[in-house]
């Protein structure tokens, strides 16, 4: 038929062979919603292919060797020394390749960024609860990304060979070599003899530009095929449903948008990689295992299991002719894989807990779900105490206060802080579902004050719009597991009755606080209030020029006196 | 579990109408148009700045390569206390600038010009439909029938069987990733009669060389010629023997039992290896001598028998025996009694 449209002669080619159109049709012009937090996730990607792109620049020229060389650059601090091939051409980049620096610069700063948007992304969908039905292997696959970011990370720090990276080996070959009963056969396969021998930069060289990006890539895919496949989740508002999604379309907008994010992203990297130094390895000099660095960091997503190590105190168990490290196992072998695994499975743990089936695709606000809300404080208190910890001794130095106090205040802090934050921000979270029940009960407060005839003065509220009560209301009503009788009407006692209890227990833990919106009924009162005095009191607010002066009168009290009148 | 068991959520089949009570949805709140929406002069300037941002990304492109060739790679461009190096710094500037221009174009662009009234779509359940279930679970059960997986029993068997013996192979084709580490942490080059040298002048060092309070950090007499053989043996050999002299008032120091003989005139000699993982240890507090870890802050007090005195290490650090030799240098009386460096589960 003439009208038929067709495509262009090379899109048609491919159409042809691989059927494009079909993949097309369903996402070209697929929407997506709009918000400043859907942007975390988009920067843990883009700067991975900058970390792609800045990493094969850079394995064009290191030389993923322990060999010993005589260093001969342009680096004249450090010419003549004794090092490895490593070492050496990690200067070479340096200092003899044209920008060299600034490609590791950028690529480190990637790596830094990666990081924490992964981190922050995870934070974001675990406050909106984007993790629940149908999202939670989403979530676990996320979880395996950031897991494999922070050691992809850390092996690529040890690369260069230079002191301050050789000092982190040496932390790591001393955590493997006291893990129980296999410890010494691990260090030894994995640095192929005695520490620091000469084969580790080759073989983490190997798992640092294949093993690893590459799992990290399968993941990504499965990541982004599956928020396809869910479509986004949105945040509750006007016309927005469980059965829908609202935005805007991929083909142009967010073509645009996320492909112009992306150049924004490397932009600011690349400025970051010109401007600010990072890992100056030249200034550190090779590895030399009788030397260290006061003040030694590793990067920052190390620093948590740095302070785990740190704050530990010194126990250690002699029995049956062997050694039990509890100084190592606690802190780098059981808290932070047990605090990781909960973090994993925590949709599932939730899932459980709310008895919740639904599949999910309108985000919490983080004060509709003061528990968990609270949960995320503890731990991110958790996490950023154990952080803090990583750097007592610089917060001893920075700040002249002795070390051992900052160990100390941290050693108890780490019990008593996520208890204290989770206390608060559930608080919070409570009150201001309270505010949000008067905005929608009473209005906002105009600032305009009125005297009534007898002598009483009043704050005229003014209603909010029917958009934002609506998006304030969009949200479920949950109430508390509710376990039912012990028996039923036959005497017949209820099958899993214990497990019950105390999914009962936790479900009234997450839920019995929580402040519910309020009914269709409760709106209508407060409005018949507000209506019925609106006029008349606007009337009297004009008849009384120059009217000033602010006197608190709390909500219960005027609506009494407005009855009243 | 039955349904009455579930939290109380009304309306819990049909999601629409929880989201809708108390106030019903009033649906998708009216497109607000732009001032590029409304006036075309708005609208012609936003295309000016988009087009002058993409301009600008390419015409940095052309500067970095430009700087890349015209600054010396060893040039340095110094504002105040701050310095770095002008090539590097000015092909990094062009390169952001241009990539963020693009970046900023783009997203300009979107914002103020392309159509931004928000539009909807279905979604649609993550799981298939009833026939689709009913059609795969047919196709699976005629496969599995087809081929007598489950009625063969010794077929699956002996294949379950087959596949997880391949796992063998897999771990123990990893064998030769390392030596096992037999006697290997318990030893380090110490041996009775080992000069005590500078680990920097390599020089031997007579007890007199040291002042009271002072602390040398100091190697075996057999380490250094390692280096010309084996840089891997040297490197492992020093990991293990680098230890710290250090000269403390004789009445100050507390000996442990059956070490009397174990210093010279109150010269005491410890490995260097932090008991904790490993990391040299070398922040000497002459008054109190205590020596810090720098890694993760374990102190030990060399005055008595170098026990912990805070932080996560467990074990005081291994004391080598000294003694002096004919000619009057300190010398190793054997090699330590115990490992040196972290603790591992063998060890005892």
């Amino acid at each position: 038929m003439s009208t038929t449209k067709d495509f262009p002669p090379p899109v048609k080619w491919v159409d042809d062979r691989l059927g494009i159109g079909k993949i097309g049709k369903k996402n070209l012009r697929k929407v997506f919603p709009d918000h400043w937090s859907f942007m975390l996730g988009e920067i843990a990607l883009y700067s991975f292919i900058i970390l792609i792109l800045t990493g094969i620049f850079l394995t064009l020229w290191f030389k993923p060797s322990m060999g010993e060389v005589e260093y001969q650059g342009s680096y004249s601090l450090l010419k003549g020394l004794h090092m490895s091939e490593a070492y050496a051409s990690t200067l070479d980049i340096t200092f003899d390749v044209r920008g060299g620096l600034l490609m590791r610069q950028i690529h480190h700063w990637a790596a830094v960024l990666f990081v924490a948007s992964m981190m922050v992304h995870l934070l974001r969908i675990f406050f909106t609860g984007a993790f629940r039905k149908p999202r939670e292997l989403n979530w676990v696959i996320g979880f395996g990304m950031l897991f494999l970011g922070i050691i992809e990370g850390f092996i690529g720090y040890g690369l260069p060979d230079d002191l301050l990276s050789g000092t982190g080996l040496r932390i790591t070959q001393g955590m493997i070599q006291a893990s129980p009963v296999i410890g010494t056969y691990l260090s030894f396969f994995i640095f192929g003899g005695e520490f620091p021998g000469n084969e580790f930069v080759s073989r983490f060289f190997t798992i640092h530009v294949l093993l690893i990006p590459g799992l990290i890539l399968a993941l990504v895919t499965a990541h982004l095929f599956l928020v396809v496949y869910h479509k986004h989740t949105q945040y509750p508002g006007p016309g927005r449903t469980e059965k829908n999604v609202v935005g805007y379309p991929l083909m142009p907008v967010y073509m645009a948008k996320a492909g112009g994010f992306f150049f924004v992203v490397f932009g600011v990297t690349a400025l970051m990689g010109a401007l600010l130094q990072i890992n100056p390895v030249w200034l550190y000099g090779p590895y030399n295992p009788a030397e260290v660095t006061a003040g030694s960091q590793p990067d920052w997503y190390m620093g948590w299991l740095e302070g785990s190590v740190r704050l530990m105190p010194g126990f250690e168990s002699h029995f049956w002719g062997v050694t039990l490290s509890w100084n190592l196992l606690i802190p780098a072998l059981i808290i932070p894989p047990a605090f990781v695994t909960l973090v994993a499975l925590y949709p599932f743990i939730e899932q459980w807990i709310t008895g919740d089936k639904r599949e999910h695709h309108l985000l919490d606000r983080p004060r509709n779900m003061p528990t968990r809300t609270g949960i995320g404080a503890a731990f991110i208190t958790f996490y950023g105490l154990l952080w803090i910890g990583g750097g007592n001794d610089l917060i001893a130095t920075h700040f002249g206060v002795s070390l051992n106090n900052v160990t100390w205040f941290l050693r108890v802090m780490i019990f008593l802080g996520p208890v204290f934050a989770f206390w608060a921000t559930r608080r919070i979270a409570i009150s201001l579902q309270r505010s949000d029940n008067d905005r929608i009960l009473h209005g906002l407060e105009s600032g305009i004050i009125m005297r009534l005839p007898h002598g009483e003065y009043i704050e005229k509220h003014t209603p909010i719009s029917t958009y934002e009560a609506y998006e304030l209301t969009a949200r479920d009503r949950i109430l508390p597991l509710d376990i039912g009788p012990e028996t039923d009407e036959n005497g017949v006692r209820a099958p899993k009755r214990a497990i019950n209890k105390v999914r009962a227990r936790l479900s009234r833990f997450y839920f019995a606080d929580s402040v519910q919106k309020p009914t269709a009924e409760e709106i209508a009162e407060a409005h018949a209030h507000g209506h019925h005095d609106d006029h008349e009191e606007l009337g009297h607010a004009a008849e009384v020029p120059g009217l000033t002066g602010t006197v608190e009168v709390d909500d219960e009290t005027a609506r009494e006196q407005i009855t009243k009148h | 579990m039955s349904d009455e068991k579930l939290p109380v959520v009304p309306g819990e089949h049909d999601s629409s109408v929880v989201v809708a009570e108390p106030i019903p949805d009033p649906g998708i709140e009216p497109h607000e148009p732009r001032i590029t929406d409304i006036d075309p002069k708005a609208a012609d300037r936003v295309e000016r700045q988009v087009a002058t941002l993409f301009s600008l990304a390419g015409l940095l492109a052309l500067g970095s390569c430009v700087a890349y060739f015209a600054i010396p790679r060893d040039s340095t461009l110094e504002f105040g206390p701050l310095s770095g190096n002008a090539n590097n710094l000015v092909i990094g500037l062009c390169l952001g600038l241009a990539l963020f221009m693009i970046g900023a174009g783009a997203i300009q662009w979107a914002k103020k010009l392309m159509v931004d009234t928000e539009i909807s779509e279905e979604r649609h359940d993550a799981h298939s439909s009833p026939a689709q279930k009913a059609d795969i679970i047919e196709g699976f059960q005629v496969g599995v029938a087809e081929s007598g997986f489950t009625r063969r029993k010794l077929i699956r068997r002996s294949l379950i069987g087959a596949m997880g013996l391949l796992g063998l192979p897999a771990i123990v084709m990893l064998r030769d990733l390392g030596p096992l580490p037999g006697r290997s942490l318990y030893n380090t080059i110490w041996a009775k009669g080992i000069r005590v040298v500078n680990d920097v002048t390599l020089r031997p060092i007579k007890p007199s060389d040291l002042i009271v309070g002072q602390l040398v950090n100091a190697a075996p007499a057999n380490l250094a010629p390692m280096q010309e053989e084996s840089a891997v043996e040297y490197q492992n050999a020093k990991a293990k023997a680098s230890v710290i002299v250090v000269r403390i008032a004789p009445n100050e120091i507390r000996v442990p039992a059956g070490r009397e003989n174990w210093g010279v005139d109150g010269i005491l000699c410890y490995s260097k290896i932090c008991t904790h993982v490993g990391c040299p240890i070398s922040l000497y507090e002459q008054q109190t001598h205590h020596v810090l870890c720098p890694c993760h802050q374990s102190t030990f007090d060399l005055a008595d028998g170098a026990k912990v005195v805070f932080g996560p290490a467990a074990r005081p650090l291994p004391q080598l025996p000294l003694a002096v030799d004919a000619e009057g240098y300190l010398v190793a009386q054997s090699g330590f009694t115990e490992p040196v460096g972290p603790s591992f589960w063998e060890r005892g």
